[in-house]
């Protein structure tokens, strides 16, 4: 009992054993509470000198001295805490082991009075720290630990997936070893899918995500006739992390024509089933194509919509066939979800009367789904103008620019910094989407939900497009949790010879942030199109829900 | 598989025949290893598992009784042509496309180049390109080179290479010889590309990265016969010409068996693969241009596309004249990190030994001896008081007592009589150079070779 780790197991016990004594029956909540405990001491334990070494590398310490002298010597009820709230427990723990060190060694002199008196104590403490991690606002990005919330009366212990979890050296490891695991068994180790280094230095709050450079693409790690990943597969990751292709339909189509290369090329080996071997020769390929850049929503939905095609496959069915089968299954599924969504889309848009005869409608960045739209109700001799309104670094309102102007459409083009301006003449804002979450949220491009502020601020309706295989079932409210990091030289700019921000990586206070995504909330968004109707934000649960009965 | 290699190792050293007339230049010594063996280890060490290589029987023969090649694990199919045809790289490809399954990856056996592979290999994928070079900023030749009259006149003709603003694709390809009235470009590649960077000072490593449909193409058209001097401007002239970006080829695409059946008045190269619609989709879908400020989209329509890398750090050195073939002995073996002595070697204590210096197996090396700088090859007997300073020794050449050797290449199995003095000369194979001679920036080979004019 002097370690002072398992100071609230025992204790926890001790109250529990006392309850069932006194007859009261254990409640689900407290096992499950039990439960949570003994997980998170077994944490805590582990996680003290990861916690320490972390501490003296990052550079924002709000906790300074409190917080290294407090858990060496305190238990930490919650180990994560590396900010200033954490002294606040730790310091009513101070009062707990105080006592406690003296309770265990009398431990058989102490009557039941003064037991109860130290139990509630420490419930005390608890509640001190609970309540102070409520208070802990927007600090979330930088824990690491998969514990439930304050409120835990549903302690479900969620798993954080790993690839916000670049800061915790532990997850960097498993990752490694995962692809170590994922290469097929006859290529002897060296061939292996190699890890993407991460580059330069991230910005703190973002730090737990990964950010990679252009001019190092993972193929310099690869054999270059590279056989332990398909050619095709290869060529799509270099075309992905170039940025040739961008944009969410068209890197799930360029993914299914890759998966269609891959699929035709294959041959079962013997003794193998081909709806379990060639699952598990797509999960390799998958995590290369990750590392070049990380899968978009609509890339996961089309690859589970790949696995389940491919598992559902008979085994009593020939190689030919099944192959056969797969890859109509594809041309099939481009069909319906992209390109016939597309039009049932555009007819919508146009047929309800949402372009009609002088709009002026705003397009942010280059959606291709908004394109298709806007210049399909030209073609039906709609009449309206259009405003681009561009960000940098990527500057992709350029090519809708180009797209539309080369139709006919008469077209503004400005910069972000002037949507405010150029507001009152706009009368609609189309916007295209990334994904749609299950809680009503727009994840797009960033800039799309300063776009949707401000076209609420001055009632403008804003109306988003998306096809429903780009609903997914993550919920996010906020920017920060998970998002995706640009290489920041490109936030570089060379002008007249001169490029002040050369030497950025010597500059230990300054950091380039290029972040590629923003959630926009459902109030600033009016209206969703997709194919199976308008649909208001809020309904992409139900969606969800009807799309996973159907299958 | 992904890419097949290809290495020449067929051509005869034209503009270095002193040197080559007995050695084939594909095995001559290079920092004691065989010139060949510096393109295998490019490949080796890069991944590949099989290299076809094309060479003649000589060299074949050879190959098979020498150590260093018998070191490379790659599997090795060699190919063998004749020695007497006019057979140019591209003849040669088309010998061998029967074995050509895919895209391949053409080296030159006097490449010597520690560049990054995946440089040129990712254009070649990301892009989709039909061709794919890598090309090095010249460096001038430092060293004295034996037998050359006077300074070297820059009579070489230059390359003038045409990139654009990026420096990855590649414009325009064509040598000062073909340019008699001046160089023209064509107003289609001006209006694409309104910037284009013209570069004169580069040097052309000979590595490809050539399309499946490329072989096939040179299969049917026999008139092309060299890939540097022929194939590739082609390729680049053809980037831009009207009948491969108009429309009509995508319905040339749909009736691709009837035009095969025609024959050999198909001479077009078809850029296609299978899935085309998707791979339009895709690139229709996406939000990437490759240039800005006109109205057309990715890579102007274009199926055709050559790129190319431009090294501007780094070692990159084609052994193709004696000037080179003596640059190269310098950097060469820097490249890697093997001891400068062999161990097999039998060096007397007395012997002054500077640090570059290379000494290959089983040499003898007497007292009072001073080699500096040199490379000295296998099999070589160097007596007392000899000093040997700038030069390349090749194998088998013995070396009498108080020689002074400098700046010189000798070649393979020459004797050097006693007491002699060589400056800057180039000693042939099996020449005996008589005792007490002195000469000086010359060229001393035998009687046979000078009848060969």
């Amino acid at each position: 009992m002097a370690d002072s780790g398992v100071i609230d197991g025992p204790g926890r016990k001790d109250e529990i054993e006392r309850a069932k004594s006194e007859g009261k029956d254990l409640t689900k909540e407290e096992k499950q509470r039990l439960r949570k405990e003994k997980k998170q001491q077994k944490k805590s334990k582990e996680k003290k000198d990861d916690k320490a070494s972390q501490e003296n590398e990052k550079e924002k310490k709000p906790v300074t001295s409190a917080a290294p002298a407090a858990p060496a010597s305190q238990p930490p009820t919650k180990p994560t805490m590396q900010k200033a709230p954490s002294a606040v427990p730790a310091t009513a723990p101070v009062s707990v082991p105080a006592s406690e060190a003296s309770g265990p060694a009398d431990k058989p002199a102490k009557t039941k009075a003064e037991l109860k008196a130290e139990r509630r104590a420490r419930q005390e403490a608890e509640r001190a720290s609970k309540q102070s991690k409520k208070g802990e606002t927007g600090q979330q990005a930088t824990t690491s630990k998969p514990k439930a919330p304050p409120s835990d009366l549903q302690p479900v212990v969620k798993r954080l997936p790993e690839h916000i979890q670049v800061d915790n050296p532990d997850v960097l490891k498993k990752l490694a070893k995962k692809l170590e695991r994922q290469q097929t068994p006859e290529h002897y180790a060296a061939k292996k899918i190699p890890l993407r280094l991460d580059y330069g230095y991230k910005v703190s709050l973002f730090s737990h995500l990964h950010q990679y450079s252009r001019k190092a693409p993972l193929t310099q790690q690869l054999s270059i006739p590279s056989t332990v990943i398909h050619p095709a597969i290869v060529r799509l990751g270099l075309q992905y992390s170039h940025g040739i292709v961008a944009g969410s339909n068209a890197r799930s189509v360029a993914l299914l024509h890759a998966f269609k290369q891959v699929i035709r090329d294959y041959t079962t080996p013997p003794n193998e089933e081909l709806s379990r071997d060639l699952v598990n020769k797509l999960k390799p390929y998958i995590s290369f194509l990750n590392q070049c850049r990380p899968l978009s929503a609509s890339m996961g939905n089309a690859i589970k919509y790949i696995k389940k095609e491919i598992s559902n496959i008979p085994s009593n069915c020939k190689e030919e066939e099944a192959k056969s089968k797969l890859l109509n299954d594809i041309e099939s599924y481009i069909n319906e979800k992209i390109i016939l969504a597309g039009v049932a889309i555009a007819k919508c848009a146009i047929e309800k009367q949402k372009i009609s005869d002088g709009d002026v409608i705003l397009v942010y960045g280059c959606s291709s789904l908004v394109n298709h739209i806007l210049c399909e109700a030209f073609e039906k001799s709609r009449k309206f103008r259009v405003i681009v309104v561009d960000s940098r670094p990527r500057l992709e309102g350029k090519e809708a620019l180009r797209r539309l102007v080369q139709k006919g459409i008469s077209c503004t083009y400005v910069l972000i910094s002037a949507v405010s301006y150029i507001l009152p003449e706009v009368s609609k804002v189309f916007l295209g989407a990334h994904a749609l979450l299950a809680n009503g949220y727009v994840m797009s491009r960033v800039g799309t939900s300063q776009i949707a502020l401000v076209a609420k601020a001055f009632n403008v309706p804003v109306l988003v497009c998306c096809e429903t295989y780009k609903f997914c079932d993550r919920v996010q409210t906020d920017s920060f949790v998970s998002n995706e990091l640009d290489d920041p030289d490109d936030l570089i700019v060379t002008r007249k010879g001169t490029t002040p921000l050369e030497g950025w990586q010597n500059e230990s206070s300054l950091g380039l942030l290029n972040l590629v995504y923003d959630v926009t909330p459902p109030d600033f968004v009016d209206l969703v199109i997709t194919e199976l109707g308008m649909i208001p934000c809020t309904s992409v649960p139900v969606v969800l829900r009807v799309k996973n009965v159907d299958q | 598989m992904e890419l097949q290699a290809v290495l020449m190792a067929a051509g005869g050293g034209s503009r270095m025949t002193d040197l080559t007339y007995n050695t084939p230049k594909a095995m001559l010594p290079v920092g004691n290893k065989p010139l060949m063996w510096y393109p295998l280890n490019l490949l080796e060490k890069v991944g590949f598992e099989e290299v076809i290589v094309i060479t003649t029987k000589e060299v074949q023969k050879m190959m098979s009784t020498d150590l260093k090649i018998k070191d490379v694990k790659m599997k090795l199919d060699v190919v063998s042509i004749q020695e007497d045809g006019d057979m140019g790289t591209a003849d040669a490809l088309r010998h061998i496309q029967p074995k050509i399954k895919t895209d391949i990856l053409v080296l030159s056996c006097d490449l010597i180049t520690d560049a990054a592979l995946h440089e040129v290999v990712d254009l070649f994928r990301a892009h989709n390109a039909t061709m794919a070079m890598l090309m090095s900023k010249a460096h001038e030749f430092t060293e004295t080179v034996p037998g050359q009259k006077g300074k070297k006149k820059t009579a070489e003709q230059r390359d003038f290479v045409g990139v654009d603003q990026s420096g990855k694709r590649l414009l325009f390809m064509a040598n000062e010889a073909d340019l008699e009235d001046g160089l023209s470009i064509r107003k289609s590649i001006m209006r694409k590309h309104p910037r284009m960077l013209i570069k004169t000072g580069l040097v052309d490593a000979h590595l490809y990265c050539l399309k499946k449909a490329v072989v096939d193409f040179l299969t049917e058209n026999k008139s092309i016969s060299s890939i540097r001097g022929e194939l590739v401007p082609y390729l680049v002239r053809k980037q831009f010409s009207k009948t491969v970006n108009s429309q009509k080829l995508k319905d040339d695409i749909d009736d691709q068996t009837q035009e095969k059946n025609d024959g050999p008045a198909n001479h077009e190269l078809l850029i296609s693969s299978r899935d085309e619609p998707l791979l339009q989709l895709a690139q229709e879908r996406s939000c990437w241009n490759d240039h800005r400020g006109d109205m057309s989209e990715a890579y102007h329509g274009g199926k055709l596309r050559c790129y190319v890398h431009i090294m501007d750090q780094g070692l990159c050195c084609r052994v193709n004249t004696l000037a080179a073939y003596i640059e190269v002995n310098r950097l060469a073996p820097k490249l890697f990190e093997e001891p400068s002595v062999h161990p097999s070697a039998d060096i007397s204590e007395r012997c002054q030994m500077g640090s570059d210096s290379i000494i290959g197996a089983l040499c003898h090396i007497a007292d009072k001896t001073s080699i500096k700088r040199s490379t000295i090859g296998n099999n070589t007997t160097v007596k007392e008081k000899v000093k040997v300073t700038n030069s390349i020794i090749m194998h088998g050449v013995t070396i009498e007592e108080g020689c002074n050797i400098q700046g010189s290449v000798i070649c393979s199995n020459a004797v050097i009589g006693r007491g002699a003095d060589l400056k800057y000369c180039l000693v042939g194979n099996g020449q005996h150079i008589e005792p007490e001679a002195e000469r000086t920036n010359e060229i001393i080979v035998g009687t046979d070779q000078l009848m060969e004019i």
